[in-house]
């Protein structure tokens, strides 16, 4: 994934099983108890997560036979920018849609792969969940420009080919949650989380955005707020888009500091 | 003046649903928005090359005319042309618009917005933020649509599915009801006017580059309610996909637009890894067919000649696959430009296309036919109004890269004003709504009822893919009546066996069975309207190619056909093209440009040859890419042998 590693090697899967088994952790509905399955399909090469589950919601058989209703999960885009299909893939949080069989196979050295929910939101049914909590806090920071209107106004403010770039990073976040799971401060919606502060920094860097800035930052500054990060940096490490999340935090709880000194605060 | 707001229900959140909701919004009214997935999560994110803008930033001389001569002649003049003239005049301020609302868009040396050529125009035209343009732009939409929803102007109803409209006696649209996606729950919309916004129908083809719920079933239960249907039948195939098990994964045309070359071995046997095979033995054949516009061509015809040449068996390796190369352009170039695309093919195949030339066939992509609307985005149901990929209205017979996004921002842009004049000035009669909702979702429920009570052999699924089948078989790139009729047949078939379909599915709760099981049965309706209307028309236009009849008849055909349903079979019918501000003239792109419209000054044409051919890159000396080249090889044989 990384920008500069160029041509990376792959390890490639040698001797493919003659069958891949998947367990999958299920829920019947919100709150019910949680329980596993496990379903066996045919190897075939370029397989992904999601084929292997379209396969199995198919014909929803155990490996022992028995008949099942179908697992539930949540697809759209298939190329890892809408984010919805999110879950835990042998014990790590990420897109189903982008999860290679092969790879995983490689990884584990299994013919096993293990598919469970997110666990910091609320458990839907099997693999589905419910992350609305998410976009409240792009709510919180108000996170967008502020516009006079949408009608014809002539172009935007000049930017130089480096703060694009450096904002561009930033408005890559699908809202996948990736980074929330990951968090280990983050439970149970207690803090506002890496996602949404770096989504204040996407808008606090534009020209038009900064005149704004203290409203941004004041979402921040709640009980569930920046404070609140404990600078474990898992969040950064698991994010599918690359996102600069704790250069956002750390960026912002400067802007705060300077903030708290010079700006509304005092008022 | 809360007092006398209007409600407007908007339907799909992409790129059209979310401009149509801001305008209404911001004029004060209220709206209901539905969509299946979370907004954010529409189809539009996916858009990775660009929007399209006469913004003329490069002296090319370029106008919003031009755009609209390329876009009409790219359509193959089976286009009303006022509305694209519109679009194209429209454009500039939308590109404006998005950069003021802080779409990071890419830019020049200056600081200001900077544009890339796509196919089938000779200007640098297409704004783009990296190689994510839509997700850039509807992530700005959805922003201002969150503004919007935290003062209370918005209702969002994410994870709800609308079914059908809610009709009063005089034929005029009231509301529609919806259901819950968790619980199944039925529930009515009231509204002053509806403006539909759902997105294409690609999932009809099973695996197309489409996202899951572009199944065009919101448009065909429409349909079944009496709105008609245009140009069913024009379908663009992308001719640069990324096959898939789940999915075909598009290759952006930016990857031709930044200098990407597709070639076959001279000789379609030869088994050397492509890094190997000299320049004298590739096939560059778009190049060669196609001297001024080379790789560039519109899609159709690079679908076309794609598709050709593994017919003809001259493939790779005989199969179905061609390549599309970028290793002469260094790659840090590549990185900056086109960073996410190369990533998913890497992502989802395994190898860096700055280092390995991409393999590539054509995938279904979008659906320049959708629902009829008028001049101001009005169907033919009074308060009813449609947007963006589900309308018909811009793109003719064959859509241009990047011309998408734009006209999905233009179209909202233009049905919110419309749904709210129509909706303020609209004469209601005596026998308002008494009873029409509660019968609605009545009707609705049962049909959910009998869905759920049905038993029988038929695997909901199985008909899916038997259907992805067919229509990709027949109903793509290269069509025969004997084998359209066939299709239909078929498809007629399937629809009977839909009635035997038991829901695999014990548990009600979030389920996906009843939804999908649904959504097929409009998928097929659908289908058969792509398919008769292929049928029906004896001619080849665009993105509609028939062997037997291999020239545009604009005698018999410069017409748009009309699809109206009924139970047995689609009524067709046809409808004049305004053509009042352009000639149509044959669509030629094989030699020069002197035909190929837009630009007249012979100078520029040769311009314009030298700058395909500078987009090998500049300072990059042979040697170096030969040095690139071997170091890849390298890699390239631990890959293979690894494989083996
Ligand atoms: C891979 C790919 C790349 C592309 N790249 C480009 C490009 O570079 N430039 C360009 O101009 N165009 C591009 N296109 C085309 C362009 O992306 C689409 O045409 C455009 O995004 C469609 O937008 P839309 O608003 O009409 O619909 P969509 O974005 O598809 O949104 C449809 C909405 O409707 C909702 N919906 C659907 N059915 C229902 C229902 N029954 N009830 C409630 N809600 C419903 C969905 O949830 C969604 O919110 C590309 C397309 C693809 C597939
Ligand atoms: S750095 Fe902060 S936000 Fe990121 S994982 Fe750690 S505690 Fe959470
Ligand atoms: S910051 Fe990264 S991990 Fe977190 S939601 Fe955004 S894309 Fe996902
Ligand atoms: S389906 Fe969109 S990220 Fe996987």
């Amino acid at each position: 994934m990384s920008e500069t590693n160029g041509h990376s090697e792959k390890k490639r899967l040698t001797n493919p099983p003659k069958t891949v088994e998947i367990r999958i952790t299920r829920r019947e509905k919100i709150g019910a108890k949680q329980y596993t399955e496990t379903f066996e399909l045919p190897y075939r090469p370029n397989l992904n997560v999601i084929s292997a589950l379209m396969d199995i919601r198919k014909n929803p058989v155990t490996k022992d036979g028995k008949q099942t209703t179908p697992p539930v999960w949540d697809m759209n885009c298939l190329e890892q920018v809408c984010g919805i299909c999110t879950m835990i893939i042998d014990g790590r949080v990420r897109q189903a849609c982008s999860a290679l069989v092969d790879d995983l196979l490689v990884a584990s050295g299994s013919n096993a792969i293990t598919l469970e929910p997110m666990t910091k939101f609320p458990n839907v049914r099997d693999l589905k969940v419910d992350r609305t909590p998410m976009f409240e806090h792009l709510t919180k920071v108000k996170a967008w420009i502020e516009l006079d209107g949408s009608y014809s106004l002539g172009p935007g403010p000049h930017m130089s080919q480096e703060v694009q770039q450096e904002r561009y990073a930033y408005s890559r976040c699908m809202t996948c949650g990736c980074c929330l799971e990951a968090c280990p401060q983050y439970h149970e919606d207690n803090y506002i989380g890496p996602q949404a502060i770096a989504q204040a920094r996407l808008f606090n860097m534009h020209p038009t955005g900064k005149i704004t800035i203290d409203d941004r930052l004041e979402g921040l500054m709640d009980d569930d707020g920046i404070t609140n990060c404990g600078n474990a940096q898992n969040c950064v490490q698991v994010c599918p888009m690359g996102i600069p999340l704790t250069r956002a935090i750390y960026e912002t709880n400067r802007d705060i500091t300077v903030n708290a000194l010079f700006g509304w605060l005092r008022k | 003046m809360a007092s006398k707001g209007l409600k407007i229900a908007v339907v799909g959140g992409g790129l059209a649903g979310l401009a149509a909701t801001m305008k209404i919004a911001e004029a004060g009214h209220d709206v209901d928005l539905l969509s299946i997935v979370p907004v954010k999560r529409s189809h539009s994110v996916c858009a990775q090359g660009g929007i399209n803008g006469a913004v003329n930033t490069k002296g090319e001389g370029d106008s919003p005319w031009k755009h609209f001569d390329d876009t009409v002649y790219g359509g193959d003049f089976l286009v009303n042309q006022p509305p694209v003239k519109a679009m194209c005049e429209m454009a500039p301020e939308i590109i404006y618009l998005f950069d003021r609302m802080g779409v990071p868009f890419s830019r020049t040396k200056e600081g200001l917005l900077d544009f890339r050529r796509f196919g089938g125009t000779l200007h640098h035209r297409t704004a783009f933020a990296g190689a994510s343009t839509g997700q850039q732009l509807l992530y700005a939409l959805d922003e201002q649509v969150r503004k919007f929803e935290a003062e209370d102007k918005v209702k969002k109803y994410e994870g709800w599915e609308m079914l059908s409209l809610v009709m009063d006696d005089y034929q005029v649209c009231r509301g529609l009801v919806a259901m819950n996606l968790q619980t199944l729950e039925l529930k009515a919309f009231q509204a002053d006017a509806v403006i539909m916004a759902t997105g294409g129908p690609g999932m009809i083809w099973g695996k197309s580059t489409n996202s899951q719920v572009c199944t065009g079933s919101a448009i065909s239960a429409c349909y079944q309610q009496g709105a008609k249907y245009a140009n069913g039948e024009f379908i663009q195939v992308h001719p640069t996909s990324i096959p898939g098990e789940d999915k075909l994964r598009l290759m952006s045309e930016s990857a031709r637009g930044e200098g990407g070359r597709v070639w076959v071995p001279k000789n379609p046997g030869d088994t050397r890894k492509p890094q190997d095979i000299p320049t004298g033995e590739r096939w560059y054949f778009l190049e060669e067919k196609y001297p001024a516009y080379g790789n560039l061509v519109p899609r159709d015809i690079a679908t076309r000649e794609i598709f050709q040449v593994c017919l003809d068996g001259m493939g790779i390796g005989g199969d179905n696959q061609v390549y599309l190369d970028l290793t002469h352009i260094p790659a840090e170039t590549l990185t900056r430009k086109l960073g996410a695309i190369l990533e998913i093919y890497e992502m989802f195949v395994g190898d860096d296309p700055r280092y390995v030339p991409m393999r590539i066939f054509p995938g279904v992509h979008y659906s320049m036919g959708g629902m009829w609307v008028d001049f101001e985005q009005r169907t033919n149901i009074p308060g009813l109004f449609g947007a963006g990929e589900c309308d018909y209205s811009i793109h003719g017979a064959n859509r241009l890269g990047a011309n998408s996004l734009v006209s999905c921002v233009y179209g909202g842009f233009v049905a919110a004003p419309s749904a709210i004049d129509y909706a303020k000035n609209v004469e209601r009669k005596n026998t308002e709504t008494n009873g029409i909702f509660d019968a609605e979702l009545r009707r609705q429920q049962e049909i959910n009822d009998n869905l759920i009570k049905q038993t029988g052999s038929e695997n909901q699924y199985k008909i899916h893919e038997e259907m992805g089948k067919v229509m990709t078989d027949n109903v793509t790139v290269v069509r025969y009546n004997d084998r359209l009729q066939a299709t239909d047949d078929k498809l007629v078939e399937l629809l009977d066996r839909c009635k035997h379909i038991s829901i695999n599915d014990s548990n009600l709760w979030a389920t996906q069975a009843v939804p999908h099981a649904r959504q097929l049965q409009n998928m097929l309706q659908l289908a058969r309207v792509v398919t008769l209307g292929a049928l029906n028309r004896n001619e080849s236009r665009g993105a509609h190619f028939k062997p037997d009849f291999p020239e545009r008849d604009d005698e018999n055909f410069l017409k748009t056909t009309i699809a109206e349903f009924s139970e047995e079979s689609p009524i067709l019918s046809y409808e004049a093209v305004d053509i009042s501000l352009l000639e149509p003239r044959k669509r030629d792109y094989s030699s020069g440009k002197s035909k190929a419209a837009a630009v007249n000054d012979k100078k520029d044409a040769a311009k314009i040859v030298v700058q395909g051919n500078e987009e090998k890159p500049e300072g990059v000396s042979r040697e170096s890419i030969t040095e690139k080249e071997g170091e890849n090889i390298r890699e390239g044989e631990t890959f293979n042998e690894e494989k083996n």
